[in-house]
């Protein structure tokens, strides 16, 4: 099937997407008949209830009018069922409504990090089926899920007021992600003090990114906050630096199918002793040298 | 690893949620992937979530009364889009001669108030094994 005709073909994709969802093996079959090609993998992290779907919804509605444009939105598994409420249809109105964008959940699967096993697959199909954009919305991070930084080509992190002081951006973790910040809810209480601040402990650390104030629901900023992602997606391929992006993309997705395998197929094998044996014997070497 | 993936659906003009969502969270316990569309969809949005998320099975709670044009629009929608081999079930304010109706026309199952939650998990999970 050509490219286009298959970024027309929702069902296809869809059908496709749970193939991948469910087998690794037939996840890599499938990726392996599509030929390579560029996208953009734009991820979007922050705590739970920051705003990231309303937010995602309005950045991916501005994407769709230029470029073929799809979500992937994961929310947690429960540890001890494995069931998943997944609601972030609920917030993106326009883009669930649109023709143009295609949005689909997932749950985390045991996934700890803020993605899913499959993300990576699931990405790497879209962008070969057609998508130029993919946005990809992490589980609610806290402070440790920094994941999304080895999938995204940029990572916007989403920030509200009212949910601690300055000593909670000052944390490793999260705070140490990030292209671009988005202080959303700037209606309340705090927001320009909570901008404010994270410009100090950023520029701290050295490093002078972007903070932009916004309003998810009714869009302030957000035009502002598309053109940022742009701008900065742009620089990339102008610099050549996406390269690199995409190689770590490659190499963690290679990391994370072989972390799967140890732990789905290997996990009452007795050849992972010896395989564990092997590399903590290599890291001792490698140690000592 | 294979989960099963229902989507509990809002279609028409009723607010009420209170059903849909202790339905949901009922699923989510008995380990099921849960995808919640929120209120007030129409069919059209229904049948687009379910494609888009390629969902094994479809809930339509509904309230208003307009059960019987709501189930038949979704129901078309479905066949319209290649996706009519996925069952579909309703709960809500039904009387037991429109829940007869809506079994001919193809709906699986109609779970009134009252009905406990134990019923409605394992008779999707006997729909999905299938």
């Amino acid at each position: 099937m050509s490219e286009r005709l298959f970024y027309a073909n929702q069902l296809a994709i869809s059908r496709t997407l749970t193939r991948i969802e469910n087998d690794r093996s037939v996840a890599r079959e499938i990726i392996g008949s599509l030929e390579e090609r560029d996208y953009h993998v734009v991820g979007i992290t922050g705590s739970p209830g920051a705003g990231k779907s309303t937010l995602t919804d309005r950045l991916a509605l501005l994407s769709s009018k230029e470029k073929r444009t799809a979500i992937i939105a994961i929310d947690p598994s429960s540890p001890f069922t494995g069931g998943a409420f997944l609601g972030d249809r609920i917030r993106m109105k326009s883009s669930t409504k649109s023709e143009e964008i295609f949005v689909r959940s997932m749950a985390s699967r045991g996934k700890v990090g803020g993605l899913s096993p499959s993300i990576y697959d699931a990405v790497e199909f879209l962008g070969r089926s057609g998508f130029d954009r993919v946005f990809v919305e992490t589980v609610g991070a806290g402070q440790s899920e920094t994941d999304i930084e080895n999938l995204a080509d940029v990572v916007l992190l989403v920030l509200a007021p009212g949910l601690g002081d300055d000593v909670q951006t000052m944390k490793a973790g999260i705070m140490e992600i990030g292209d671009i910040f988005a202080v959303n809810k700037m209606d309340l209480p705090g927001a320009s003090q909570l901008a404010t601040r994270t410009g100090a402990i950023l520029e701290m650390s050295g490093r002078e990114l972007p903070i932009i104030l916004t309003n998810s629901i009714n869009g302030q900023g957000v035009e502002e906050l598309h053109n940022l992602i742009e701008k900065a997606l742009g620089e990339l391929d102008i610099s050549g630096a996406i390269e690199e992006k995409r190689r770590r993309r490659t190499l963690y997705n290679n990391l994370n199918s072989v972390y799967q395998i140890i732990k789905e197929d290997f996990s009452e094998n007795a050849k992972l002793e010896e395989l564990m044996n092997y590399l903590l014997e290599n890291r001792r070497l490698s140690d000592e040298s | 690893m294979k989960r099963v993936k229902v989507l509990v659906a809002k279609p028409g003009l009723d607010g009420h949620d209170r059903g849909a969502k202790v339905v949901a969270m009922a699923l989510r316990d008995a380990g099921m992937e849960v995808i919640y569309t929120g209120l007030r969809q129409s069919a059209d949005e229904v049948v687009k979530a379910a494609l888009q998320e390629d969902v094994d099975i479809i809930g339509l709670s509904i309230l208003s009364g307009a059960h019987m044009r709501i189930c038949e629009k979704v129901l078309n929608l479905m066949k319209e889009k290649g996706i009519d081999e996925k069952p579909v079930f309703v709960g809500g304010i039904i009387p037991a001669e429109d829940a007869l109706e809506l079994k001919k026309m193809g709906i699986l199952e109609v779970f009134g108030p009252g009905t406990p939650l134990k019923a409605i998990v394992d008779s999707i999970k006997g729909a999905v094994d299938k």
